[in-house]
């Protein structure tokens, strides 16, 4: 077999997918509560527009999109806003939340479209209309689509790159999304590449997904200049500038964002979302989400109401087993650690993850030998045993210096280094402190 | 001739060493800083800690400060009255009046009556644990254990209870501020030692949600505000908060009805372990 085209570095982590890839998606029932935090993306929170005791229906905006990147929220069931209050959220802490007391055997009806119909609107209004949509990027990041959908003026974007990759380990929802919804992801490219204003489109996809490649080349449509391209199967396939790299052998330059080299990259499941809002008029209030891992009885792909909480999913996946360990959202490299079984899935939570012990052993940490393993995998080519010192006697600047802020937390290092040192949560823990600290 | 060569040497040697020698007197005696030697000799009686809880970049920056007469010798926090009499001799200013400051924690949660969600295997320090999950701990305000503030202090004064709770030993705390910054939950504040009444928790939540995750948590009753001096307690954001620039009426009244015992009046130490017995001059009332 030729190549397949690559980025340079990067890990061959066990993949694990064959858990759910060959899951169709179901329709979980709806939880008796949903809960929905102000903040599922990235930029400023949404602005609540509600009060406890209203009573809202599916897809009624509950919080406004503070600013251009922002987006809003919208109930995920009709309810009773039972109450408004700190929550506990994926990201560790509690955040404000919206709780609805779902409606027993309500008519979660069919209703009036609340988005128009893109295709007598401009570039503009339909950009305007993925805001009002609520649609963020699904592949786990949850920054809002339409910013990327409105490049600057400056800017001239000639390729809108589809990912999908999902190179992390375990996920199944963007594959399935392709085998079953492959229609739906080509209306998807049709709108964004009129929000762009743009010809080209690339999807490009993993080659441990023949199946998906096949239905997306035989799906594609004749009209619309789109190519499907299979990539050699390695984390971090799907990063954005990874994907960039090989499929067009751009380099977007540190600091910059996939708009300096003329692409947008979008996943596969946003994708599909855009053109899920526009073909049923309801904005984002569900999403697909894959639940994995020895650690849950019946794993499989589903479609979950936005701010469903883990403890329902966890229940309508058959349960933990007795040797579950870890919970993530996302996927095992890049996903968070979660604790707290009342954490709703939100808008960015591509797939909750139950690792058994036997999956994740605890593993002790030793000094850094100077293999240099880290240096090689880092897809960015950073230096990750120097900024690990840096980060553990807390010298932040200096850290800036060796380029952290090129440091995506793809976790290459940590899987690689054979000190178990837990290097790209000390740079988690590093940007954190940066970012707590007032500009000077 | 070799002996010719070595004189000539010698000579030129000389020669060169008595004009720089002459050089470096003239620039010394023309350019010469007058720095006042009281300076000098403060520096020898200050502690030398480098601390910065006095508000200057070290010590030697507080001597100055103290001969341009900008600080009183009380405003250093790591010496005793005794050493703070030596120094307002020496200098003849009056010593001031010491302000004593203690870092206090906002949390009573240690492991044994706080909820643990999840245990964190990781990097051993709270900054790192903070990352992931919040650390594990049910309480997402609360103290982590990871003892990054007894790593910070420069005094020794932090040592981790029985509860993984860090205790403040203040008479050694010097007010630096450094425990403060260490805390990736900022639950350290430095308070004049004169307040005793605090509020040790920052949990936002209310009623059962709080004590269901803490057995020492604010469940916001507000029954220290109703007990407690006019005005002195308000109930904001699912906390009592005391208004302490009305400390003088403060008493350990407000303390007597909290059902969790999150408002406690500390005389000396606080988050004794709760098997202490409370002695004469370590007492801490707990509701």
């Amino acid at each position: 077999m030729p190549a397949k085209p690559t980025f340079r570095s990067g890990v061959h982590p066990d993949d694990a997918k064959e858990l759910t890839a060959a899951s169709p998606i179901r329709r979980l029932a709806f939880p008796s509560e949903v809960v929905l935090p102000l903040q599922q993306h990235t930029g400023a929170p949404a602005k609540l527009m509600v009060r406890v005791g209203d009573h809202v229906e599916r897809g009624d905006m509950i919080a406004s999109a503070q600013g251009f990147i922002s987006s809003p929220v919208h109930a995920s069931a009709s309810g009773t806003i039972r109450a408004i209050g700190p929550w506990p959220h994926p990201n560790g802490n509690f955040e404000t939340a919206v709780q609805i007391e779902v409606d027993r055997y309500s008519a979660q009806m069919p209703r009036r479209r609340l988005v128009p119909d893109w295709e007598e609107l401009s570039r503009e209004q339909t950009v305007a209309a993925v805001q009002d949509a609520g649609v963020v990027g699904l592949g786990g990041a949850a920054f809002p689509a339409h910013v990327k959908l409105s490049p600057p003026p400056d800017q001239v974007i000639d390729t809108l790159l589809v990912n999908g990759c999902e190179c992390e380990p375990y996920l199944t929802s963007d594959h399935r999304v392709m085998l079953e919804y492959s229609e739906r992801v080509y209306l998807g490219i049709r709108i964004m590449l009129h929000c762009l204003g743009i010809e080209r489109a690339i999807v490009g996809i993993e080659q441990n997904k023949p199946d998906a490649i096949e239905v997306m080349r035989s799906a594609a449509p004749a009209d619309l200049d789109i190519e499907v391209r299979t990539l050699e199967a390695k984390y971090p396939q799907g990063a954005e500038k990874m994907l960039i790299k090989a499929l067009l052998d751009r380099e977007v330059p540190s600091g910059g964002l996939p708009g300096k080299v003329g692409v947008v990259v979008q996943n596969v499941g946003s994708v599909a979302t855009v053109a899920e809002v526009f073909e049923t008029g309801l904005p984002l209030v569900e999403r697909i989400v894959t639940v994995t891992g020895h650690g849950v009885r019946k794993p499989g792909n589903w479609i979950v109401p936005v701010g469903t909480r883990l403890r329902d999913l966890v229940a309508e996946s058959g349960g933990l087993t007795d040797d579950a360990s870890e919970i993530i959202f996302g996927g095992p490299m890049m996903g968070i650690a979660v604790a707290n079984l009342d954490t709703p899935v939100l808008k960015g939570t591509s797939g909750v993850v139950v690792l058994s012990e036997s999956e994740a052993p605890p593993k002790e940490h030793y000094p850094c030998i100077r293999c240099g393993h880290c240096l090689e995998a880092c897809p960015v080519f950073l230096n990750p045993q120097r900024l690990g010192n840096l980060a553990m006697s807390e010298r932040w600047d200096e850290m800036v210096d060796h380029h952290l802020m090129d440091c995506m937390l793809c976790g290459c290092c940590s899987y690689v280094c054979p000190s178990n040192i837990p290097l790209s949560q000390l740079f988690g823990m590093a940007k954190t402190a940066l970012r707590r600290r007032p500009a000077a | 001739m070799e002996l010719d060569a070595i004189i000539r040497s010698i000579l030129i040697l000389s020669g060169v060493c008595l004009i720089f020698g002459a050089l470096i007197a003239l620039v010394h005696g023309r350019f010469r800083v007058f720095e006042d030697p009281r300076i000098d000799a403060t520096v020898e009686l200050l502690p030398g800690t480098n601390c910065g809880a006095c508000g200057t970049p070290g010590c030697r920056a507080f001597a100055e400060a103290l001969v341009e007469g900008e600080h009183q010798p009380a405003d250093c926090t790591v010496m005793g009255p005794e050493e703070r009499e030596d120094v307002a001799e020496m200098l003849g200013v009056a010593a001031g009046e010491a302000n004593e400051r203690v870092a206090r924690l906002l949390c009573a949660g240690g492991n044994d009556v706080a909820v643990q969600n999840a245990e964190y295997r990781g990097f051993e320090t709270c900054k790192a644990a903070a990352t992931v999950a919040g650390g594990g701990k049910g309480c997402t305000w609360g103290c982590l254990g990871l003892a990054d503030c007894e790593a910070s202090c420069d005094f020794d004064a932090i040592t981790m209870n029985a509860a993984r709770l860090p205790r403040v030993d203040p008479v050694l705390c010097t007010a630096c501020g450094d425990c403060v910054d260490a805390c990736p939950k900022e639950l350290f504040v430095i308070m004049p030692a004169e307040q005793h009444l605090i509020v040790q928790c920052r949990s936002e939540l209310e009623g059962d949600e709080a004590e269901g995750l803490c057995e020492v948590a604010c469940n916001t009753c507000g029954k220290c505000a109703l007990d407690a001096e006019e005005g002195l307690i308000d109930m904001v954001n699912g906390l009592a908060v005391i208004d302490y620039t009305k400390n003088e009426i403060a008493s350990s009244a407000a303390t007597k009805r909290c059902p969790t015992g999150a408002i406690a009046w500390v005389d000396n130490v606080q988050l004794l372990d709760r098997t202490e017995p409370a002695t004469e001059d370590t007492a801490q009332t707990t509701g």
